[in-house]
C-alpha cells in the first residue's frame, strides 16, 4: 500500500461548516503556517449543508438591537431543559453576527425586509436563498488553507509519547493511499451522527434520513478513542419533520405561521399541558416558558399518536397562498428536495390539504437543538474563574474549545454542551477554536512531537485489516455476502440500528427505555465491537470507508447508552423517556453527564459535573 | 429518490463522481459511464444532477414511499447565478420556480491573508471584529455564579 506523510502546523478534520470556519480564522491569525484540511468527500458539497439551506438559524442582529447574547442563552437553556454551558453558548452568540456579515459580503443571498434588515424567519433565524451556501463557504476555506485533501477519511487520531495530540491517520477512499498527518494541533469538526438508530425509511429509501447519511459519528468516534472527555451523549434527539421526505418545519411554523394539530384538529400541547407540567416542570417551569421547549412539543405529539389520534398534521392549506407559495417550496428545494418529490409523487396539493408530521429516528449532534460532543474549555474572559484544576470538571484550562487532550480542539457538532449553533454558529465555533489553536501553536513552538513509528505501522495494518480479511476468505464461499468468517458493514450497521432502536429508545420502542433495556443494549454493543475486530470485511476502498464509518457509529452508540444508563431521570421526554425514572429531577440531575473512554481497557468512566448559571435568568 | 444515469447521455466526464458527498457515484468499469453504486445511501441532495452538463443524471422517487410518475428537473447556472426547478406531479400538475444562488462572482472572495492582521493579544476579538459585528465592541459577561 502506498503511504504519504504530511507535516502540518494545524490539521482540520472535516471540511463542513465548522471546518471551513476554522480554516478561515487560522489563516487570518497565522500567515505562514501550514494549515491542512482533510475531508472525506469534496469540500464544495460536503457535510450537512451539502444540499444547501433555506435559513440561517442563528443570528443575533445586534447592529439593529434585535437580540442580545444574554437573551439567546436564556432561550437555549430553556430549550435544553436547563442544562447548557452558558459560557460556550454566550461565546457563539456574541461572535455569530460577524460570521453572517461575512457570508453576506461573500455573496450568500440573504432575504431582506422592508427596512433593509435581514428577513426574520423567527426571533433567532433569518431567511436565505441558500442552494449554494456550502459552495460559497468552501470557496473561503479554499482561499485560506495551505492544502485541502478531498476524499481522505480520517480513521484515528495519533497521540505522542507525552499523551499530547500528534495528528491523525486515514486513507484515500478512491485509491486506498495510506495517509499520516503529523500535527501538534488538530481541530476535529467531523460532524454529527445519523444512522445509529434504525431509520423510519427502509430498503431503497434508507438513505433518506433527516441528518445526512454521511454524518457518520466520526467526530465522536475519533474523540472517544483519543480519550477526550465527552459530555451529554445521552441527549441524542429526534426532530419532528414532514413524514417520509423529512421536509423542514421551521419556515412553515415560524414564518408562514402554520399550525400543527392531531387528526381531530386539536393542539396536542394544550391537551397535555397539565400532565406535562406535573412531571417535567422542574424548577424553571418548562411547561410554561415561551417558546415551549422542542422536546415537550414532540412529547405532546407522541402522546397523541400513541392514543391513536394521529396523524399529526401541519396545516399548510390554511396558510399557503399563490403569493407565498414560492417561499414554501423553496424551503424544501434548498434543503430537502425529496419532500418536494413526495408531494409530487403523492399528488399532495399543499394549498388544499395538510401534510403529516412525524418525529424522526434519533440522531447525535452538537449543533442543533441538542448538545452531544466533547467537553471543551471556554473563553478566557468568561470562564477563567471557573477552573478547579481537573479539566473534566472545569470550564477553563487555557485554550478556548480545546478538549481535555492537549492540542485537540473541537467545533460544530463535535463540541458538546454548546447547542443551537446551527450552520452559522458552527462556522463561528470553528473560528473560535482556530484562533485559540493558533495561540496554542505559538505557545508550544519549542516542543517536538515524539511519534513512535511502530504505532503508526500498527495503525496502518489495522486500517486495512477488513480488506485483508476479505481477500483471505473470499474463496471460502461460492458467492454472495453470507460467510461464517466475515461481517460486511451493512450487516453490522443493521445490527447496530436494530439494537439501538429496540433497547435504547428508538422510534420502534416509542422512544422509551430503562436500566434493563440499556444493559441489554450495552451487552450487544460489546459483542458487535468484538465482531467488528474479528470479522469486519471490505471488498474495496468504498466499503472500507463504510466499514470505518460503522466503527465510529458503534463508538458513538456505546457512549450514548453508557450516558443514558447513568442519568436516572427523564430530562427530555420527547427525545426519550425512562420508564423506571419517569420524571424530571432538578435536585438530583440538573448536571452534565461526562465520560472518558479507556480504549486499552475498553472501559468507561462516567461522572457528573454541576451546571453553573452565568447569565441572569429572565 | 435515488439517482440513476441514462446510458445514452453519459459521456463519462466524471463531474458527478467528483462531487457526490456520499461517495456513491462511481464509474462502471466496463462502460466507463457513471452509476449509483449504493442507492440506499443516497440522500437525494441532487448535487450529481446539478453538476451534470448533459442532464444524464436523474432521480426516481424512493421505491418505499414515492409512487411512480413524478419528476423533478433542475438547471443550476453559475454565470447567471440562478437555479431553475421544474416539478411534475404524478397527476400532471406542473410547478416552476427560479431562485438566486449567489450575489457575487464565483472566485471573488478575498482571502483572509489579504486583510491587515490585528494583534492577537488577550482580547476575545475574532478576525475583523469588532468592525464586522457593526457594533462597538465584542460583548462579555463576567464568569461569576449568579
Ligand atoms: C436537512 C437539514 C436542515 C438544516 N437546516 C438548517 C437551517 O435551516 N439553518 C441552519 O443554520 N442550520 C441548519 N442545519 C444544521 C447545520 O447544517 C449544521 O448545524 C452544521 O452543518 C454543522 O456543522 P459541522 O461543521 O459541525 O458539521 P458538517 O457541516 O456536517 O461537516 C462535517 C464534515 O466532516 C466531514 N467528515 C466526517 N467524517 C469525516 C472523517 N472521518 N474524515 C474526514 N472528513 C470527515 C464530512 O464529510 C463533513 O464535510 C440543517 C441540517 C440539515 C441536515
Ligand atoms: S456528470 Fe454527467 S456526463 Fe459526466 S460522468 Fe456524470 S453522468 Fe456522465
Ligand atoms: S443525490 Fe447526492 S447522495 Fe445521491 S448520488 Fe447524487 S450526489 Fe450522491
Amino acid at each position: 500500500m502506498k503511504s504519504k506523510t504530511v507535516d502540518c502546523d494545524i490539521l482540520i478534520v472535516g471540511g463542513g461548516m465548522a471546518g471551513c470556519g476554522a480554516a478561515w480564522e487560522a489563516r487570518y491569525w497565522s500567515r505562514n503556517s501550514r494549515i491542512v484540511l482533510v475531508e472525506k468527500a469534496n469540500v464544495d458539497r460536503s457535510g450537512a449543508v451539502a444540499m444547501g439551506l433555506s435559513a440561517i438559524n442563528t443570528y443575533m442582529g445586534m447592529r439593529w438591537d434585535e437580540n442580545t447574547p444574554e437573551g439567546f442563552v436564556n432561550y437555549v437553556k430553556n430549550d435544553l431543559m436547563g442544562i447548557i454551558r452558558d459560557d460556550l453558548v454566550y461565546d457563539v452568540a456574541r461572535h455569530v453576527d460577524s460570521t453572517v456579515h461575512l457570508f453576506d459580503e461573500w455573496g450568500l443571498p440573504i432575504m431582506r425586509d422592508k427596512n433593509g434588515h435581514y428577513l426574520r424567519e423567527g426571533k433567532w433565524q433569518i431567511m436565505i436563498h441558500g442552494e449554494s451556501y456550502k459552495a460559497i463557504v468552501a470557496e473561503a476555506a479554499k482561499k485560506a488553507a495551505s492544502e485541502i485533501y478531498n476524499r481522505v477519511m480520517i480513521t484515528r487520531l495519533i497521540k505522542d509519547a507525552n499523551n499530547k495530540m500528534a495528528g491523525a491517520v486515514g486513507f484515500d477512499v478512491r485509491d486506498g493511499t495510506f495517509y499520516v498527518f503529523k500535527s501538534k494541533v488538530v481541530i476535529v469538526s467531523a460532524g454529527g451522527a445519523s444512522q445509529i438508530y434504525r431509520p423510519r425509511s427502509s430498503r431503497e429509501g434508507a438513505g433518506r434520513t433527516w441528518y445526512p447519511h454521511w454524518a457518520s459519528g466520526s467526530a465522536y468516534g475519533l474523540l472517544i478513542e483519543a480519550g477526550a472527555t465527552m459530555t451529554m451523549m445521552e441527549a441524542r434527539f429526534s426532530v419532528p419533520r414532514y413524514k417520509d421526505g423529512y421536509g423542514p418545519v421551521g419556515a412553515w411554523q415560524l414564518l408562514l405561521k402554520a399550525k400543527q394539530t392531531n387528526a381531530l384538529g386539536q393542539d396536542s400541547f394544550e391537551l397535555h399541558k397539565e400532565e406535562i407540567r406535573k412531571l417535567f416542570n422542574g424548577k424553571m417551569g418548562y411547561a410554561d416558558v415561551v417558546p415551549t421547549p422542542t422536546n415537550l412539543r414532540v412529547l405532546s405529539s407522541l402522546m397523541e399518536l400513541k392514543a391513536g389520534r394521529g396523524p399529526i398534521y401541519m396545516h399548510t392549506e390554511k396558510v399557503l397562498t399563490r403569493e407565498n407559495e414560492e417561499l414554501g417550496w423553496e424551503d424544501f428545494l434548498d434543503m430537502t428536495i425529496s419532500q418536494a418529490l413526495v408531494w409530487a409523487g403523492q399528488n399532495v396539493d399543499p394549498m388544499k390539504e395538510p401534510s403529516e408530521i412525524l418525529p424522526s429516528e434519533p440522531y447525535a449532534m452538537g449543533s442543533h437543538a441538542t448538545e452531544n460532543g466533547a467537553w471543551a474549555s471556554g473563553p478566557e474572559d468568561i470562564s477563567s474563574s471557573l477552573s478547579n484544576g481537573d479539566r473534566s470538571k472545569s470550564y477553563f484550562w487555557g485554550y478556548n474549545r480545546m478538549s481535555t487532550v492537549d492540542g485537540l480542539f473541537v467545533a460544530g457538532d463535535a463540541c458538546g454542551a454548546s447547542p443551537h449553533k446551527f450552520s452559522s454558529g458552527s462556522f463561528t465555533e470553528g473560528r473560535i477554536a482556530a484562533k485559540s489553536a493558533v495561540k496554542y501553536l505559538m505557545d508550544h513552538s519549542d516542543e517536538h512531537l515524539q511519534i513512535d513509528n511502530s504505532t503508526i505501522e500498527r495503525m496502518k495494518l489495522n486500517l486495512y485489516e477488513p480488506i485483508e480479511r476479505y481477500n483471505k476468505n473470499k474463496y471460502e464461499i461460492t458467492a454472495g455476502k453470507v460467510s461464517p468468517d466475515m461481517m460486511w458493514y451493512d450487516q453490522g450497521l443493521a445490527r447496530l440500528q436494530k439494537l439501538m432502536d429496540e433497547y435504547a429508545a428508538g422510534w420502534g420502542s416509542w422512544y422509551t427505555t430503562s436500566d434493563v433495556m440499556l444493559n441489554n443494549a450495552l451487552k450487544l454493543i460489546k459483542m458487535l465491537k468484538e465482531d467488528f475486530v474479528n470479522y469486519a470485511a471490505a471488498e474495496n476502498y468504498h466499503q472500507l470507508l463504510r466499514t470505518w464509518e460503522l466503527w465510529h457509529r458503534i463508538l458513538t452508540a456505546e457512549a450514548i447508552v453508557v450516558h443514558m444508563l447513568y442519568r436516572k431521570e427523564t430530562r427530555w421526554p420527547g427525545y426519550y423517556s425512562r420508564s423506571d425514572f419517569p420524571a424530571l429531577d432538578d435536585d438530583g440531575w440538573r448536571v452534565f453527564v461526562n465520560s472518558r473512554y479507556d480504549s486499552k481497557a475498553q472501559s468507561w468512566e462516567v461522572f457528573s459535573v454541576p451546571v453553573i448559571d452565568l447569565v441572569v435568568r429572565k | 429518490m435515488p439517482t440513476f444515469v441514462y446510458a445514452s447521455k453519459c459521456s463519462g466526464c466524471g463531474d458527478c463522481v467528483d462531487i457526490c458527498p456520499s461517495d456513491i457515484i462511481h464509474f462502471d468499469r466496463k462502460s466507463r459511464k457513471a452509476y449509483n453504486i449504493e442507492p440506499d445511501a443516497c440522500w437525494e441532495c441532487l448535487n450529481c444532477v446539478k453538476v451534470c452538463g448533459r442532464q444524464a443524471v436523474d432521480v426516481r422517487g424512493y421505491a418505499d414511499f414515492v409512487p411512480m410518475g413524478a419528476s423533478i428537473t433542475v438547471v443550476r447556472d453559475d454565470r447567471k447565478n440562478t437555479i431553475e426547478w421544474n416539478i411534475s406531479y404524478r397527476n400532471g400538475t406542473r410547478k416552476k420556480f427560479s431562485f438566486p444562488i449567489r450575489t457575487t462572482e464565483w472566485g471573488s472572495i478575498k482571502p483572509p491573508s489579504e486583510y491587515p492582521q490585528a494583534e492577537m493579544g488577550k482580547t476575545e476579538e475574532l478576525s475583523l471584529e469588532p468592525e464586522k459585528l457593526y457594533i462597538n465592541s465584542v460583548p462579555s459577561i463576567k464568569g461569576e455564579k449568579n
